[in-house]
Formats: C-alpha cells, sequence, structure tokens
C-alpha cells in the first residue's frame, strides 16, 4: 500500500524553489529562514544553493534563472546591480528590477550599512569618535574586505569623502580581518553593522558623521515568476520577514552561528520559532559526499584538459607560427583570477558543476600544453628526422617515437595540472559546484578555523594521493628504458 | 642509380653545396671525403630527400626505401635493439613472422648475438649500437644504403674491426652505398671511387690512387698527407 502511494507520488515531482545566498553568515542564515518557510509553506521545495560567493556571481545565478530568490542589500542593489547610486527608495528599485524580470520583497527591518571598526583601546588612545578622525591618523594599516576596496560606495569614495590616507591598505578576505585587526597586525578594517563578530570582540565602529554609506537595507530579490508562480510562499515570505528582524535581532543570529557555532539552519529556525529538532533533520554534507564531487570535479577537468591540452601541445610543436599565439591565450587564461573565471563561466553555463568543470578545464590547460609543445618541440631532431627515412608519418611517428620519447616530460606538466586542480576546484564551491570547498567557505564566513580545516586538510591529502597515483601512471605510461633514467644512448 | 648534377644548396648566406655533381651505381662504394663543414653530410640530406636543392638537380631511382646510418646511430633509447631494427618494417605493415625472420637473418649478417636485439640502446657499446643501426638502415633491404661518419664516434680498435666487416658486408650486398667519412683510411678500406669536398665545392672525383698520385689542386696533397704518419714516425716505428 505505502508501496503504491510513493508509486503515484514519485511522477509529480514537487516544484522547487531555488534558495541562493553569498558566502557571508548573514546572508546564509537568511537564505536558511527562506528556505524553510518556503519548505513550510509546501507549495515547493526548497533546494538551497548556497555560499555562492559574492553580489557578482549570485546575482548572476538569478539573472540567468539558475536561482529564484536570495537576500540582498538596497545599498547593493542601487549601486552594483542598477548601477544607480542615488536611487534611495524601495518601490523605484522595484520598478527598475521589474524590466529584467526581478522583483523586491519589502524591508526586512534591518540595516546592514558598511562601517569602520578599530580596536577599543586604540580608538581611546587616538581619540577616534569619527571616520573623519581617522584623517589626523595617516600612519595607520587598513585592511579592507576586496568587495569594499573596488566598489564607489567603498573604500574609493569613502577616502574621497572624508580625504582619508592610510600607511597601508590591503586586500583581505572579510572573515579574517577580524583577527588581524584583534591580533595588531592592522589598525581599521570595514565591517558590517550587524557582525555578530562586533559583540564579542572589543571594538568601537567610528561614526560616518557625513552620512556617505548608502542604506544597506536587508531585502528579498526574487524572479518576478516566483512571486507569480507560488504567491502563498511569496505572501508568507513577507508576512513573516517584512519588518520583522531589527540589527540587534540580526546581529544576535548572526552571532549565533559565527560565536556560537550553531549552523546556518538553527539559527534562522530559532528566529522562525521552530525548534531545532525540526533543522536537524538536515545534517552537514558528509565528508564522503564532499570526497566524491571533489574527485569528480578533479577527475572530469583534468580528462577534459588532457585531451584538449595534447593535441592543442602537439598543434603548438607542429606549426611554429600558431605556437606563439596558441600559448599566449592559454597563458592569458591562467593570468584570470581562478574566482573571476569562474565568475565569467555563469552566463554561459549558470551555476553548478558545469560552469565549475570548464573553468577548472581551462585552468589545467596551460601546464599540459606548454609541457606537451615543449617536449616535442625539443626532442633530438636527429631522432626525429630519423622517422621521416624509416617511412614513420602522420600518427605512427607521433605514437611510435615522439609521444614515448616526450612522455617524463609530458606525464610532469599533467602532474602539476593534476595537483594544481585540487586546490583550485575548492573554489567551486563559490558557483554551487560542491566539493570539499564547501565546507572552506562555510568555515570563512563563520571565522571557524575548524571548518576551513577539514575542508582544506582533506584536499591537501587529494593532492598528495593523486600525485602518488600519477607516480604510479608513470611505470604505465613512460617506456621502461626512459624511466630508468640512463645516460641517453644518443 | 643517384646523381646530383650542379646542385647548390644554400643556408641562410651560407653556401653549403657549390655545384656538385657526382654519381653512384649499383654496387659500388662512393666515399664522400673531406674536413667538417665541406658539406658532405647535406649531400646525403639531398638524397635522402629531407632538403631540397636551390639549383641543380638530385635523381635517385628508385627513391624509396634507403638506408641511412649516422654517427652514434641515432637509436631510439625507449625501444629494444630489435624494435628499433623492425621500426621500418612495423610501418610497411610486414607481418610478425617476417619481421622476425629478417631480424634474425641480420643479426647473423652483421655478427650480432640474438640475445643482444632485447636490450635497449643504454646497454649496449657504441660498436653494437653501430652495428644495430646498419641492421635497421638494412631491414627492408634498400638498394641505397647512405652512411655519415657511421664509425666516428668509436674507438681505434672497435673502429677498425667495423671498418673490416663493413667492407665485407657491402661486397656481399651488392647496393648504391655512399660513405662519408673525414677518414683518409677509412676512404681507403671502403672506396672505390672518392670524392674530396672542401667548402662546398668538388676538389677532386677519383680513386685514392689518383688522388695521390694526380692531385687536382694542392688541396688534395695536403688534405692526405695531414692525415698521414710523419716520416719519421713511419721509419721509426717502421709502419
Amino acid at each position: 500500500m505505502a508501496l503504491l502511494v510513493c508509486a503515484a507520488a514519485a511522477p509529480a515531482e514537487p516544484p522547487r524553489i531555488r534558495v541562493g545566498s553569498k558566502s557571508f553568515t548573514e546572508s546564509y542564515i537568511l537564505a536558511e529562514m527562506v528556505a524553510q518557510i518556503v519548505d513550510e509553506t509546501g507549495e515547493a521545495r526548497a533546494e538551497r544553493r548556497l555560499g555562492l560567493g559574492g553580489t557578482g556571481i549570485v546575482y548572476g545565478a538569478l539573472a540567468s534563472g539558475d536561482i529564484d530568490i536570495y537576500p540582498e542589500y538596497t545599498g547593493t542593489i542601487a549601486q552594483a546591480i542598477l548601477k544607480e547610486p542615488t536611487l534611495a527608495s524601495v518601490q523605484a528599485m522595484r520598478t527598475r528590477l521589474g524590466a529584467r524580470g526581478l522583483t523586491l520583497g519589502v524591508a526586512l527591518g534591518f540595516d546592514n550599512t558598511y562601517a569602520l571598526a578599530v580596536r577599543r583601546d586604540a580608538a581611546a588612545r587616538l581619540g577616534l569618535r569619527t571616520i573623519g578622525d581617522l584623517a589626523r591618523h595617516p600612519g595607520l594599516r587598513a585592511a579592507f574586505d576586496p568587495g569594499f576596496l573596488d566598489r564607489g560606495d567603498g573604500w574609493p569614495g569613502l577616502q574621497r569623502q572624508y580625504g582619508l590616507r592610510f600607511a597601508e591598505v590591503r586586500a583581505m578576505e572579510h572573515a579574517l580581518t577580524y583577527p588581524a585587526l584583534v591580533s595588531g597586525r592592522v589598525d581599521v578594517i570595514d565591517v558590517f553593522s550587524t557582525d555578530g563578530q562586533l559583540a564579542r570582540l572589543d571594538l568601537a565602529l567610528l561614526t560616518d558623521d557625513r552620512r556617505f554609506f548608502p542604506d544597506y537595507s536587508a531585502v528579498l530579490l526574487a524572479r518576478r515568476s516566483l512571486a507569480e508562480r507560488f504567491p502563498r510562499t511569496w505572501a508568507a515570505l513577507q508576512g513573516r520577514l517584512g519588518g520583522r528582524i531589527d540589527n540587534a535581532t540580526m546581529a544576535r543570529l548572526n552571532a549565533l552561528a559565527d560565536l556560537e557555532r550553531r549552523s546556518f539552519a538553527e539559527a534562522a529556525a530559532t528566529f522562525l520559532g521552530r525548534s531545532s529538532a525540526e533543522t536537524a533533520r538536515r545534517p552537514a554534507r558528509e565528508l564522503a559526499t564532499l570526497t566524491l564531487e571533489h574527485v569528480w570535479l578533479v577527475a572530469v577537468s583534468l580528462t577534459a584538459a588532457v585531451l584538449l591540452g595534447l593535441p592543442l601541445g602537439i598543434l603548438a610543436a607542429r606549426r611554429r607560427r600558431l605556437a606563439q599565439a596558441e600559448l599566449m591565450g592559454v597563458g592569458v587564461i591562467q593570468t584570470i583570477p581562478a574566482l573571476a573565471l569562474l565568475s565569467f563561466m555563469i552566463p554561459l553555463f549558470g551555476i553548478g558543476q558545469l560552469p565549475a568543470l570548464v573553468a577548472l578545464s581551462l585552468y589545467a590547460l596551460l601546464p599540459i600544453v606548454r609541457t606537451t609543445h615543449a617536449a616535442i618541440s625539443s626532442l633530438d631532431p636527429r631522432l626525429v628526422e630519423m622517422t621521416t627515412v624509416l617511412g614513420l608519418r602522420g600518427w605512427r611517428r607521433l605514437a611510435w617515437v615522439e609521444l614515448p620519447l616526450a612522455s617524463v616530460t609530458i606525464m610532469a606538466g599533467i602532474k602539476t595540472a593534476a595537483v594544481l586542480t585540487v586546490g583550485t576546484a575548492t573554489l567551486a564551491a563559490f558557483i554551487g559546484g560542491g566539493g570539499y570547498g564547501t565546507l572552506i567557505v562555510t568555515g570563512l564566513a563563520l571565522n571557524d578555523v575548524g571548518t576551513i580545516l577539514t575542508g582544506a586538510i582533506p584536499a591537501a591529502m587529494m593532492a598528495l594521493v593523486i600525485h602518488a597515483a600519477f607516480e604510479a601512471l608513470d611505470r604505465v605510461v613512460v617506456p621502461r628504458a626512459l624511466r630508468a633514467a640512463p645516460s641517453a644512448s644518443n | 642509380m643517384i646523381a646530383l648534377r650542379h646542385v647548390t644548396k644554400r643556408f641562410g648566406g651560407r653556401v653549403a653545396l657549390d655545384d656538385v655533381s657526382l654519381a653512384v651505381e649499383p654496387g659500388a662504394t662512393h666515399v664522400l671525403l673531406g674536413s667538417s663543414g665541406a658539406g658532405k653530410s647535406t649531400v646525403l640530406r639531398l638524397i635522402l630527400g629531407l632538403l631540397r636543392p636551390d639549383a641543380g638537380e638530385v635523381r635517385v631511382e628508385p627513391t624509396a626505401p634507403m638506408g641511412y646510418v649516422v654517427q652514434e646511430g641515432a637509436l631510439y633509447p625507449h625501444l629494444s635493439a630489435g624494435r628499433n631494427v623492425v621500426l621500418p618494417a612495423r610501418a610497411a605493415n610486414w607481418s610478425a613472422e617476417r619481421q622476425a625472420a629478417r631480424l634474425d637473418a641480420l643479426a647473423a649478417l652483421v655478427g650480432l648475438e640474438p640475445e643482444l636485439m632485447a636490450r635497449y640502446p643504454h646497454q649496449l657499446s657504441g660498436g653494437q649500437r653501430q652495428r644495430v643501426s646498419l641492421m635497421r638502415a638494412l631491414m627492408l633491404d634498400p638498394p641505397v644504403l647512405l652512411l655519415d661518419e657511421p664509425l666516428g664516434a668509436l674507438d681505434p680498435i672497435t673502429r677498425a674491426s667495423l671498418q673490416a666487416q663493413l667492407g665485407r658486408v657491402f661486397g656481399e650486398l651488392h647496393k648504391a652505398v655512399i660513405l662519408v667519412t673525414h677518414d683518409v683510411r677509412e676512404a681507403f678500406v671502403f672506396g672505390s671511387v672518392i670524392t674530396l669536398l672542401s667548402h662546398g665545392r668538388v676538389v677532386q672525383q677519383g680513386t685514392l690512387a689518383d688522388l695521390a698520385q694526380r692531385p687536382a689542386d694542392p688541396f688534395v696533397t695536403e688534405f692526405l698527407s695531414a692525415q698521414a704518419p710523419p716520416p719519421e714516425m713511419a721509419r721509426e716505428l717502421r709502419l
């Protein structure tokens, strides 16, 4: 009977609402709230695509239809998304976003704006109360989140507005700026006014007396189709969250995750008044699953890189004029920061595993193409010339002579690419690609070294294992006489 | 069978061969003699089709296959001696049995133990490697055999014994052989006809006796006497 019910229910897969978030605690928690309300309402099932890097990646995913909803801030929408910094009202933003097939929910109630923080003792010693006071101390060192450092409503604008100069301004992942500040390695950092860390650490927030930072009210940014297809869910989200979360509440929830090591789901459930037993049904994905995902990312992208890189390297060795352009092209890909390359993939391939695989394959290409080209074009010319005399042409020349002779070097290139890919694959988590990076991204958001290490250590181990595996593979691929590394007979 | 007519070859601005003509008939061994840089190897590479002449004509009939042996052998280090030898036969899609039979016959011809065929080039002596290289050149029984300083890298004793052996093999094979050397003694051992090259030009063609007794140019005498033992040494050692 139960079987019959299952069989009847199975074909009607419930519709899904894909919930995204950026890779910091508050965004995770808000997205969890959304997901839990979606599941509770029952119109659709929530699918979590959390920790999708920064605005560029998560907004790209929303715009391309890879996710349906994620928590955003009005200031970011005006500045970074609509690129109309003067836009202030939620209604005006909603109109503009409507043209893109998107909509905005009502404001959630809190304003997570940028702020500058200093150590309390330093504030007392230097007489720092407002941001303007910093202008009198050009010897200070600052560390800012890369996003803050670049955006117009971040450091560049702030610097102009207040005429600030520091001895040193360095870019640092947001979660790492707190320990840097507390340990005294830097003196000023950018924070968010609802950071859970602010409560615990003895920090002073400097007043934005010239009101430079725009309003960063939290809102839900969604595809219009979500509101239209799931009106009850959309209404429930507005009703349960709209105007309900003030700054203190959000800071407390952030602290719950950041400082008390509660899961994002638990923090969200606490606010929604659900028992944590309900949320405990979703344990963090197991290490085994992440390992499989990571192996898959590395194996597939490396295979693709070899299948593409070997012919490209051979082609470059054959056509000298083509080689220059080709090696330069492959080299340019390598200079693109991995995270940027990943975000370029979103308009083409959406989010998830596919764009990660494409980006990783492109990244692994350089060592393979370059070593293949170098190995084949540096073979002893007398040995290569002899192939013509002996009547070896085309693929036979390649398979019988050139590739075996070049195999030691080519394998070294593939080994390099493999180890490189194991490391780079941790970044796949930023676009929902899974793997060990999922733990690292979460750990970074929580500033939890333990969680970071649960991702980083297996990744390092995997690099070692893969290196060993390739050493073993050498015994199969490289001809015996070349492995022994004798003084060559010629 | 092999004929070069007024061949000129330049590499960039440098003239490697200048109006060179020569002809080799089947069964004859022709020695290209000269110092390094005289253009001897370029002649072989033109005959092999690895280079094209800038002027003049290179005729070889039939065009392929040709056997080619170079100094230090150019054996493939990743293949055993036997695999090196049969490589041209594999390229010509011979059956395994035919390859094996030919391999045995050639080993006997050059006087190598069949067991040595399983060794890799780095496990062989210099003289053994050159004989393996000769086997590879003879694998398809080519009508033309080209040898570029085949004994140049060997010690004097190995060299002398191999010279004698090669001379015997060439006599049995009835092929058109062109051998490049800078060594007058080697020219004496092998050459029925000698072409003396200098700076890309033919200085004189003929037998060694012709060159010694009727030098076309003072350079001929100079070249020959430079490699002869000094008279005092010949006298003292009763050479």
